[in-house]
Formats: structure tokens, sequence, C-alpha cells
């Protein structure tokens, strides 16, 4: 026991307050006024130049966004949030139309970058500077997109990739023919405030048959006071095309709880893939559960024709709230989709998060693959659904929850649902709890390791399934983020 | 080598080891067997630094160095090597990435250098062959889906990359058929140095037959109540433990 004890002491010394990217970047921002009205949307609506039909779909949002009520059914507790008490935009403030190339950029925002490890030179990446992945960033800094690289180069296969305020301006036919056909205005609550007052976030298209040419990948940091970051992905990949893209965050440590409520849609066409992979490391708040980031994030994938194929993978550390379920819409025949996720919760940490596959094509197939892990003091539900509808005939799913539990004052909770509407469809579900056993501890200690690595080499042999399912790059990033979120120190 | 000197120990409240007293020098292969309950597996649990073993009187030390001052990763680095009579498993690590963070790990703790894969692969293939292993099987999760015979030949092939200096083997020879328990029996003898000592603990004379002790200590209810050369080995194997422990009593 002693062992455990070892170890449940050293997860509760851990100090959340040694996470990494907590230092906030001075540099004089622009805001809207703070509160939400229907000024508030046409002032952001407005500072993106936007045409008349986004300013209509944003008002038509936050019409209906007033008529509803926030979501209580998912395993979180957290004061009400008080909306009027927020900013929803926020921008380094700018000369004119804004930088035209890296070298207008604000210094001290491209400092800000280069602390977190971001490349946002090309020629650096080019050059191969110390390991940097040959990747296209795009940047994005509270509400508006700063950098994006690699776009001339992207362009050259008919790849576009652009902050989605840009996109709106350059391809608003592509903009308008899929914006909402995933996630739809009112789908839920927070998606409902997102449409009303995204600010900035990615655009992809990839053209019929084209293989994205490197990985894409957007860094969201949440910098100013009191202000939400309401991002917007679409990404759409035409027939045949492929491509896989990375989505990271960070934040300041801050005394107050910040709001952070995206949309992510995917469309994938016929006989195209996307994997699309998650980082997420949004400040989780103190060791007492003050401050962090509520994370609420709808995102979802829509397989609409024949043979798409989705992967979501994803790594949770960070956050003091996350409620998130990338999902799937397997609509078209013989396509499918994949979730992998490692959520990891320590301190006062809350997590509610899971997937949904809904089979509406014939011979469609999903597989979950789930790995949560609580320490300290937090809360780590799984919550998924697997639905097959009467049309799909010849729908398989298979689904696997394992969750580890360190210590003896956190929780692990797995809500699946599954409704079968056909006799055709084969689920299959295995779900397994464990606690870190104080016996495979002192075993790795007994041949040299410390009671850190210890641990961190049992929690990476638990996840391993899903660390092999992300890029190589973010792979061994992961991997370390894996150890530190639950130690403090090892890496 | 190893010294240990009128050793108390307690679970909780239960009083296990009571007063053992035993030396085992540089070179030396001790037999320790007992009864069932008395105190054998308390004995190399204590050694090696498990938690929940409470030392309430007596020294051990290991070349002069008080071992109980030491966290059990501590000890490893110093030379401690425990076989588990039951290995753990530990899914999605292979049990190469294992071997080569073990050692590492130790090699840091003591200010060495780490050894680079090269020489690691080198090592760790040669050390499978000599243990009739095949290499795939390090690949998987560490013992997870070996046989009993596997895991043990593993903790054999850990020691043998891991290099100790007191060996301390818990009941090796339980779940192995016959044809692997001389091939664990080689790997252990293969082992043997005068920098080197060993503490098999077994029920049966059976391993005795191909690890040959210096000698053979008899452990019952806590204490060494019996101490002598390989044929008191015989001795018990033929008489059991109910005089030895009659007399002490």
């Amino acid at each position: 026991m002693a062992a455990v004890k070892e170890t449940v002491r050293t997860v509760e010394a851990l100090d959340v307050d040694k996470y990494a990217h907590g230092f906030v970047t001075s540099i004089e921002q622009e805001f809207a006024p703070k509160g939400l009205d229907a000024d508030t949307v046409r002032f952001i609506s407005a500072k993106k130049n936007e045409p008349q039909w986004m300013l209509d779909w944003r008002l038509e949002a936050f019409e209906r966004w007033l008529a509803m009520d926030e979501p209580d059914w998912a395993k979180l507790s957290y004061p009400r949030i008080n909306y009027q008490d927020l900013y929803y935009y926020a921008a380094p403030k700018q000369e004119g139309d804004g930088p035209k190339s890296l070298d207008e950029v604000d210094p001290d925002l491209l400092a800000t970058y280069a602390k977190l490890g971001i490349p946002l030179r090309e020629q650096e990446v080019l050059a191969g500077v110390v390991g940097a992945p040959r990747i296209a960033v795009d940047a994005v800094f509270d509400s508006v997109s700063v950098a994006t690289t690699f776009k001339a180069e992207l362009s050259k296969v008919g790849v576009i990739f652009m902050p989605i305020s840009e996109a709106l301006r350059e391809h608003p036919e592509l903009v308008r023919k899929y914006l909402g056909t995933v996630v739809p205005v009112s789908d839920n609550y927070f998606a409902c405030l997102n449409s009303a007052v995204f600010s900035d976030g990615s655009f992809v298209y990839i053209p019929p048959g084209v293989r994205c040419p490197m990985e894409l990948s957007t860094y969201f940091r949440i910098n100013a006071q009191n202000t939400g970051q309401f991002e917007r992905t679409l990404i759409i990949a035409d027939k045949g095309s492929y491509c896989s893209y990375l989505e990271g965050c960070t934040a300041p440590m801050r005394d107050e709880n910040q709001l952070h409520a995206a949309v992510v849609e995917l469309v994938a066409l016929e006989d195209a893939e996307i994997k699309y992979s998650t980082v997420q490391n949004w400040y989780p708040g103190d060791k007492d559960g003050k401050g962090g980031i509520y994370n609420f994030v709808t995102k979802r994938a829509d397989c609409r024709e024949a043979r798409a194929k989705v992967s979501w993978t994803q790594v949770e550390t960070g956050s003091a709230i996350t409620w998130k379920y990338p999902s799937c819409i397997l609509r078209g025949d013989d396509s499918s989709g994949e979730f992998y996720s490692i959520a990891i919760t320590n301190g006062r940490q809350q997590a509610d998060t899971g997937t949904k596959m809904i089979h509406l094509g014939k011979n469609t197939r999903s597989r979950i693959i789930s790995k949560g892990i609580s320490a300290g003091r937090s809360s780590n539900t799984y919550r998924g659904l697997v639905s097959s509808h009467r049309n799909a005939i010849g729908a398989r799913n298979f689904t696997q929850c394992d969750s580890l539990l360190i210590g003896k004052e956190c929780g692990a909770h797995t809500v699946p649902y599954v409704e079968a509407r056909n006799a055709h469809s084969v689920f299959e579900h295995e779900a397994t709890t464990t606690r870190l056993s104080d016996d495979q501890l002192f075993y790795c200690q007994s041949r040299g390791l410390s009671a850190e690595e210890a641990v961190a080499l049992l929690v990476n042999g638990f996840v391993r399934e899903v660390l092999q399912e992300l890029p190589m790059e973010f792979a061994v990033e992961a991997q370390k983020l894996v150890a530190v979120s639950l130690e403090g120190s090892v890496g | 080598m190893l010294n240990i000197q009128n050793l108390h120990v307690a679970i909780g409240e239960k009083e296990i080891l009571k007063g053992l007293t035993l030396d085992v020098p540089a070179g030396e292969v001790h037999a320790i067997m007992g009864p069932n309950g008395a105190g054998k597996s308390t004995l190399s649990y204590t050694l090696a630094g498990r938690g929940g073993y409470e030392v309430t009187a007596g020294t051990a030390t290991l070349n002069g160095e008080d071992l109980f001052d030491l966290s059990a990763d501590q000890r490893a680095a110093k030379g401690v090597f425990l076989s588990f009579q039951y290995p753990l498993e530990i899914p999605g690590v292979p049990a190469i990435t294992f071997l080569r963070t073990a050692l590492n790990a130790q090699r840091k703790a003591r200010g060495e250098a780490e050894m680079g894969a090269p020489e690691f692969l080198k090592k760790v293939r040669a050390a499978a062959t000599n243990l009739k292993m095949d290499f795939d099987m390090l690949k998987r999760g560490l013992n997870v889906g070996f046989s009993g015979g596997e895991k043990k030949r593993m903790e054999i092939l850990q020691m043998a990359m891991l290099e100790p200096h007191l060996l301390i083997l818990d009941e090796t020879d339980s779940g192995l058929d016959i044809d692997a328990l001389r091939i664990v029996a080689e790997g252990v003898n293969a082992m043997r140095a005068p920098n080197r000592s060993m503490l098999v603990i077994t029920h049966y004379q059976r391993l005795l037959d191909y690890i040959k002790p210096d000698r053979v200590h008899v452990l019952a209810g806590g204490r060494i109540i019996a101490s002598g050369g390989p044929d008191l080995a015989h001795q018990l194997e033929r008489e059991g433990y109910d005089r030895l422990v009659a007399e002490a009593a």
C-alpha cells in the first residue's frame, strides 16, 4: 500500500501550477464591449468584413440561443456562467488591414509562439531548424488568426488552408455551402452560441483526389482576460482526397474561469479520408480548482458519401471542465468512423467526454478506443452513443473503454448508450476499470525506476494503443504531456 | 556482502520476522528453506524495499551500506535484484522498453552514462539466446499472456541485463516444468561470480539439485533455526520441517 500512498502523495503534491504554458503575453488588444447582445454579433461580423448573409446567419443563431437553456445532463458541476460578464472579441491591435507577412506581425506575438514551440517561420521549418516538423500552421490568438504558414505551397496543389474569416471573403461559396451542415445552428446551446459569435478558426478544403502533402495544424491560444474563445473550424475533403489535421491549445494561468466554446465540422465526401488529432492542454486551474478553462466543444464529422472515412484522435489533459463528444455521422454506405481518446484528469478537473457514432448507411463501421485516467480529486466520465438506423444493415461497432484510477479520491464513470434499430447490426462493447496497482509500481521500482518514472511508464503503457494513432511528430510530445500532467516533473 | 542482524519486521500489527540474523559472504549461494508462513517472502520483500513491511528492529547492510536507508529503486541501483515468485504484467509496455528503461534508470542513479541502443540490443539478444527465448516475445507487453515458465525466464533475463550484486530468487522453481527449470537454473548458475551473492528461497530441495548452494538455512517462526551445508536440504526433504521446528521451540 505504501507505494500507492507514495504515488497518491506525489500526485497530490503535484503542482498543477507548474503548467508550462501559463504565461501571459502583454500586448495591446482591442475588445468588443463586454457582454452579449445583437450589437456584439454585429460588431464581430463588421470586424471581419463579412457578407450580409453571414451576419444574418449569426443573428438568427443569436435569436435561437436566447431561447435555449444551458444543458445540465453531463456529470459536471460548475457555477452558472454569466454570459454578460465576458468579452466576445479580443484581438491584438493592428494598423490597417493587418500584417501582410510575418515581418509585420507584432514581435511580442511571434515571441509568444516561439515560447510555445510553434513553428511560424516557413524558412526555419524548411531549413530543418531543430527538428521542426514540416507542418502548416494557422495560429489563432484569442479571436483572430495571426499567421498561417505554407499557404502558397499548399495552394499549388489546390489545398485551401486559411483562417475562416479570410475564407468567408475569398471563398464565400464554399463556406456557405458547407457551414452549419454538420453541426446545425441550433444543434446545442454552446454550438448555437458559437454560431452567433464565432471569431476565427481554420478553413480547409482539399480538392478531389488530392492527398494533402503535409500535416495541417491550428494552434489556439487564449490570452486576454475574461474573454471567451469561440473558434470555428470547417474542413472539407472532396472525393478521394486525404488530409491529416492537428489542433493544439494552451492558455495562461488565470484565477477566473475562461470560456471556450468551439465548433468543428468535418465533411468527407466519396472515398475521402480525414484524420483529425487534438492535443488539448488548456490551463486546468490550480490544485484547489481555482481558474481554468471551461471547454464546451462540439465536434462532428459527416461521412457524407460512400467509403468516406474519419478518424478522431484526442489527447485531453487540460481544462477545468471538458464537455466534448467528437462524433461521426456515417451516412455514406461503407463509410467508417474512428475515435481514439486519452482523457486525463487531475487536481479538481472534470471531464465528460466521449463520442457518437451514428450509423445511417449500409455496412458502416466504427471503432471506439477510450482511455480515461483519473488522479487527484478529479472526475472522468466517458459518455458515448452508438446507434444504427433502420437502413444501416451490416453496421458494425467495436467499443473499448478503459479507465485507470490513481489514488482514492478520484472518480471514473462510463456511460455507454447503444441503440440498434435493425437486426443486422453487430455492436461489441468492452470496458475495464483498474486502479494503478501498488504491485506493478513496486515491480517497476525494484528494477530501478523511481516512483514517478514507474507511474509514467505504466500510464504510457495504458494509453499506448491511442498514442500510436497520433501523427508521429506529436506522439512523442503527447507521451511527454501524459507524464507531465500526472506528475508535474516527470518528462 | 549481505549482512542481516537481528531483523524484526511487522506487517501492520503482526510481527513476521522475529530476530533474523544471516550473513552471506561475497560469491556464495545461500538457500533459505522453510514451511509456509515462515516469513520467506517477507524477508525477500523487506530486502527489496517493498512498502508495508515495517522494520521494527535490526539492520541489513549490503557491502557495508544500510539498505533500509534506501528506497526500492535506490537499492536496485546498488545491485539488489528480486526475482518475483509471481512476476507482474505490464500491459502496453514492451519487455524490451521496460528493460532498457530500468537499465538506464539504474545507470543514471549510479552516475553512469546511458547505454546506447546498439550495445543494448546486442546484449539483450545474447541474453535471450542463452535463455532460449524468442526475441519477438520481448516486443510484446511485459509478461502479458506469458506462461509461468516464460515469466520466470523473463525474470532471469532481466537479472542478466541488470547484473546485480545480490540476487534474491523467491520461489523461482514454482510453476516450472523440468525443462524450464533446467534452463532457468543454467541462467542463474551462469551469473555466479566472486562479487555476487545469491539468496535462493524455496520450499523444495528440487531447485537445489540445479543451483548448488554453499549454505542452507531453515527459516521458521520468523528466525533462522538451523544452518548447515547442502546436506541439510536433503535431510529436510526426507524428514520434513516438523522435527526441526519442534526442536527449535
